[in-house]
């Protein structure tokens, strides 16, 4: 058995609003092992980048972590000081940004942003190393190594992206997290993106935990998954198990939901309601006032795991192991009667 | 009731199906400048020479890349916008101008109260429910406004109406929704009211711009749901826009694929996406991700990134980038849109 690089723990995050204390992540438990990519996958507001934001320690001031532990390499970087929070950062665990490609400073030209970056978490790096290193960066992720000497507007949106990779691979970290890095690319450029990506990884070993809300890249790109509803990671597994047979209702909604143009033409489910607010969320199970297999327990107590080899999930009426075609209980939308 | 289910089956308009608007060799260009009191310097094609028909009651998609031209004709279909040239000609109750046959108008000429009655049956949803409403005015101000602006009915009558067409896109009990304001929804819940204000006031046609693109996928359903049950419904004909393809397969009985202002293949649904002839919309299909961990997808390479079409040389747009070119693409026009059979339209030398 190998063990985890990131062993997370029982984390619960907050965030002080005027109206309230928001529960934005409760109780999630994950562990990412050497070599693997590990998604996370949900809907906006289901707590996902705040998981990822904890992980890098990169907050905002009314956020406060209520409780749990992310051990990387067996070091709890929760309870780590700032400047060791620091060391960690970028050199150890680094982060491809949503929306990345306007992270970029318009005024400097691209390789002396990276440069910049190696030479804040590794003093020591002599500017011709660094230099060096910039150009395989350029090369791993598919850029000329040219356009390192220009600037962002240069750069199409693609491009951008790639070179905010290349970023986040120059202190040679032992794990990225991605978090929605091709969301707002068009589809011919994500997919040569995460197919780059995926090389990257596989060649250099590295840890990833990949964060979106597409189903569809959750299937290309990672091993495993965990999926996140209102603040809760409600169901983990291997990629291929939560996909072929999830166990939990909403899991088995989200799947049932998503179009795709491959295959026969199956009707799409309609999921009602919307997910609660964070700030008095509902007792019980939190998905239980959308779910359509809720049951008295559902409403007042925390769902018990249901463990089946590794991949698990937290409800109270578990999806049977052959539940037939995702979605199986929902109600057909009115548009899936049109051929 | 239109026979929206007879629609699809009938692409080359045989049988049961009528155009509702034909756009003939539309063009939009827009100047490139290079100062205030300089002739612009040259031309983005936008839209080039681009003509197709929507059958009425069908749902026609319009997918393409960013900045491939299908927005601009979204907004040049309801006169948001002039073209440079070509024609649309619209098939109405309307007074037809007297030139053109089958009881079409040309939109492009309209003006004044042909103006006016052409907004009355043609209606926009657009794609970003956060900055299409005005934050000051209740939803009750929103969806009326069509009503007031077209001076239909007195105020109970437009509450009334206003009421109903929130119970039917599923905003109720309408009392409640009345009059809040845009910004105690969420996303989902204002996209139901871009369709009410775009259906008030009945129209025939509906340009929905990427409707569902900025909503989570379980509300996207819902919407693309209710959007297609209206249609039926409402006998309404959608020229509907998107970037997703799964989301048009669902949504549209025909598909257009554009690229760079030009549309480069157009076909039944189904037979695009199971037969794709041009080798963009082959590239296109096969970089979408399948939510199927097993399935394993054949990458179409093609090279280069999209160019901008900036004054372009009067070829095909793909030449470029195609894996197939050969010297034809280079020296000929742009390929001529040719039917392979049963109404599958492509614009390629090679198909």
């Amino acid at each position: 058995m190998m063990e985890p690089i990131l062993q997370v723990s029982g984390l619960s995050l907050r965030y002080d609003t005027r109206q309230g204390e928001v529960r934005a992540v409760e109780d999630v438990s994950f562990d990412v092992l050497p070599g693997q990519v590990m998604g996370l996958v949900g809907e906006s507001g289901s707590g996902k980048t705040s998981v990822a934001m904890s992980l890098m320690r990169l907050l905002p001031d009314n956020a406060r972590i209520a409780g749990g532990q992310v051990l990387f390499r067996g070091e709890d970087l929760l309870s780590m000081g700032p400047d060791e929070v620091r060391s960690y950062r970028w050199n150890r665990i680094s982060m491809i940004f949503q929306a990345a490609m306007n992270s970029l400073d318009p005024v400097y030209r691209v390789g002396d942003q990276i440069m910049e970056a190696m030479e804040a978490h590794d003093p020591g790096v002599t500017t011709q190393a660094a230099q060096e290193r910039i150009r395989d960066l350029f090369e791993l992720v598919g850029l000329d190594p040219r356009l390192a000497q220009r600037y962002p507007h240069e750069y199409s949106g693609g491009m951008r992206q790639r070179a905010v990779i290349a970023m986040s691979l120059a202190c040679q970290p032992d794990l990225v997290i991605a978090d929605e890095p091709t969301t707002a690319l068009d589809v011919i450029v994500q997919d040569r993106i995460l197919r780059r990506l995926k090389d990257i990884q596989r060649d250099l070993q590295m840890s990833m935990i990949y964060i979106t809300h597409d189903l569809a890249v959750v299937a290309e790109v990672t091993d495993r998954v965990g999926v996140m509803y209102a603040g809760k990671l409600v169901e983990a597994g291997s990629t291929a198990d939560v996909f072929n047979s999830p166990v939990h209702p909403y899991t088995s909604a989200l799947l049932s939901v998503f179009p795709s143009i491959r295959g026969p033409k199956r009707e799409l489910a309609t999921l009602a309601g919307e997910p609660p607010n964070l700030i008095d969320p509902p007792h019980g199970c939190r998905f239980h006032p959308r779910c359509p297999y809720a049951t008295d327990p559902c409403l007042t107590e925390e769902p018990p795991i249901v463990d089946r080899d590794g991949h698990w999930a937290a409800c109270w009426n578990p999806l049977p192991v052959s539940a037939g075609p995702p979605g199986a209980g929902l109600a057909a939308g009115p548009g899936n009667q049109q051929g | 009731m239109m026979t929206a289910s007879n629609a699809p089956n009938n692409p080359l308009g045989g049988g049961h199906s009528t155009a509702l608007v034909r756009v003939e060799r539309l063009t939009k260009l827009f100047p490139v400048t290079r100062g205030l009191f300089r002739p612009p310097s040259a031309h983005v094609h936008a839209v080039d020479d681009v003509s197709f028909e929507l059958f009425e009651g069908e749902s026609f998609g319009l997918v393409g890349e960013s900045g491939c031209g299908k927005t601009t004709i979204g907004k040049l279909l309801v006169k948001l916008m002039e073209p440079t040239g070509g024609r649309i000609l619209f098939r109405d109750s309307g007074e037809p101008s007297p030139a053109i046959d089958g009881g079409f108008r040309d939109i492009v000429d309209t003006k004044g109260k042909g103006l006016k009655e052409f907004r009355r049956r043609a209606q926009m949803i657009f794609q970003d429910p956060y900055e299409s409403m005005n934050p000051r005015r209740t939803i009750f101000d929103t969806v009326a406004e069509p009503l007031v602006v077209q001076g239909i009915g007195d105020s109970l009558e437009r509450l009334e109406r206003v009421g109903k067409l929130l119970e039917l896109v599923g905003l109720s009990p309408a009392s409640t929704m009345l009059f809040r304001y845009p910004h105690e929804l969420s996303g989902g819940q204002r996209q139901r009211v871009a369709i009410a204000r775009a259906l008030v006031i009945e129209p025939t046609f509906v340009v929905a711009d990427e409707p569902t693109s900025m909503l989570d996928m379980s509300f996207s359903t819902t919407i693309m749901n209710l959007m297609s049950g209206l249609a039926r419904q409402l006998g309404v004909t959608y020229l509907y826009i998107t970037h997703d393809l799964a989301v048009a397969r669902y949504m549209c009985q025909r598909i257009a694929v554009m690229y760079l202002g030009k549309i480069v293949e157009l076909a039944e649904t189904e037979e695009l996406l199971s037969n794709p002839l041009h080798p963009y919309t082959r590239a296109l299909l096969s970089a979408v991700p399948s939510p199927d961990p097993a399935s394993k997808r054949e990458p179409v390479d093609i090279l280069g990134d999209v160019s901008t079409p900036v004054n372009p040389h009067p070829r095909c747009r793909f030449h470029d980038r195609c894996p197939m070119a050969v010297q034809q693409c280079y020296d000929d026009p742009h390929p001529p849109m040719e039917d392979h059979g049963g109404g599958h339209l492509v614009a390629c030398y090679r198909a």
